[in-house]
């Protein structure tokens, strides 16, 4: 298990804890935890409407691939930490990290 | 005013299939999509992706199953209004309904099946103060008729394809164009990147890199953006026009707004024949929820199967429904 930090649209945080083993991704665990997040495309890294920004984490989680980033691209507003929750594994690399929503509210 | 049995909003797969399913029991079939073309997020989102759960197709590419579901619903004619919103719905007396689209399409239907999807795509917009005050006022989203820019001062924001592609259109159009990216470089098609470029070293273009849309200029209608560059120093830009290309986002829009029962971005239905709380009105595909829902296309048919059978007593109150298969009686088109 692993346990990381989300502060949600209002600024609100709350501590979550996720199995590592289980092959999730972020926008899995920010869904199931009920955070207000749509991933249209199911995970493909093809509607940015998972993004976050990684306020705290280990080499900003993993690099972001070429996907990613074009996707991220098109967003309105980008972060230097920008990421795609769905492109990011649940691993030991998120434990203590703090992650922001930016998604639209949805 | 266009007038049908059947009203789909939404033209995705399950939206798509509906009209099988309605068609085998003659009811004809009008769809409205806010997309241009049909097949909703398999074909704006993930065209070339491969789908592994359709039954009997071990592996479909998504278009392939759209132009496959088209194919398949051709013997029933349906007809579309695409690029369109349907903005209104009035129930009528006699329960049937009129529905109006943005562009003032009007649809008269005895029955409406919203396959809306997670709603109608529409795009990102930035976060600027004022930003509606100025929409229709010099703020556009998209490039409906390209005439309306000639010989104006025309401001895209973007850095993908379609900021690329617009801005290499209207360089021979208007009067001026600027193109503001927040980076130095674009991951667009390289070679629309490279002629953004090219137009920008001659002179055709202004080409504004790291820079980011700060302020909007005018009185009562737009005539100025003022930007930010990597040095936070602001950039004043005469303009006529702002087009923010920064792609699209799905939103529930005026669906909210029609008296159902909506939990959480999604309409509550009887999962017995998919049928909402407005007599008349059907939700199908992931626009729906109920106990247990899976967000799935397989899903999605199996739910306009079960609405098209309880919709033909709004169609034919005064027949009898006698259920048939397609093996044994073919199908009968109109």
């Amino acid at each position: 298990m692993v346990t990381f930090t989300v502060e949600d649209l209002d600024g609100k945080r709350q501590d979550i804890e996720a199995p590592d083993d289980m092959g999730l991704s972020l926008m899995e665990i920010l869904k199931a935890s009920e955070y207000p997040v749509l991933a249209t495309c199911g995970g493909m890294a093809l509607c940015a409407t998972c993004h976050v920004e990684i306020l705290e984490g280990k080499d900003g989680l993993g690099e972001a691939t070429d996907v990613e980033l074009d996707q991220l691209e098109t967003l309105p507003e980008l972060f230097p930490t920008s990421r795609l929750a769905c492109q990011i594994r649940i691993s030991e690399l998120l434990d203590g990290a703090v992650i922001k929503l930016r998604g639209e509210d949805n | 005013m266009i007038n049908t049995d059947i009203c789909i909003i939404g033209a995705g797969p399950v939206g798509l299939f509906a009209v099988f399913e309605a068609g085998l029991l003659k009811m004809r079939c009008h769809l409205v999509d806010a997309l241009p073309q049909v097949g909703g997020q398999l074909s704006e989102i993930y065209p070339q992706k491969p789908i592994y759960d359709i039954p009997g197709y071990p592996e479909v590419k998504a278009q392939e199953l759209v132009d496959n579901l088209m194919k398949q619903i051709a013997p029933f004619k349906p007809t579309f209004s695409l690029g369109e919103r349907i903005d209104f719905l009035e129930k009528q007396k006699d329960g049937s309904f009129v529905l109006t689209t943005n562009d003032k399409t009007q649809i008269h239907a005895k029955v409406v099946v919203i396959a809306g999807g997670l709603g109608c795509f529409e795009p990102r917009k930035p976060v600027l103060e004022n930003l509606e005050h100025f929409e229709g006022k010099g703020i556009t989203y998209m490039v409906k008729d390209p005439e309306t820019f000639r010989d104006k001062k025309v401001i895209l924001a973007g850095g993908g394809d379609s900021a690329l592609d617009w801005t290499i259109y209207l360089s021979n159009l208007a009067q001026r164009v600027t193109l503001v990216h927040r980076n130095e470089t674009f991951r667009g098609a390289p070679d629309s990147a490279a002629k953004v470029f090219d137009l920008a070293n001659q002179g055709k273009i202004d080409l504004i890199l790291s820079a980011n849309l700060k302020k909007l200029g005018g009185n009562g209608r737009l005539n100025s953006v003022i930007l930010e560059n990597k040095t936070k120093e602001e950039i004043i830009i005469d303009a006529d026009y702002l087009i923010p290309l920064f792609g699209l986002s799905p939103k529930l829009g005026p669906i909210a707004n029609w008296g159902l029962n909506i939990d959480k971005n999604a309409i509550e239905v009887d999962t017995t024949d998919y049928s909402t709380n407005v007599k008349g009105i059907y939700a199908i595909g992931d626009i729906n929820t109920y106990e247990n829902k899976l967000k799935l296309i397989l899903c999605g048919f199996h739910e306009a199967a079960l609405m098209a059978h309880s919709a033909f007593k709004y169609v034919y109150p005064d027949q009898k429904l006698s259920f048939k298969y397609t093996t044994v009686n073919g199908v009968n088109a109109f």
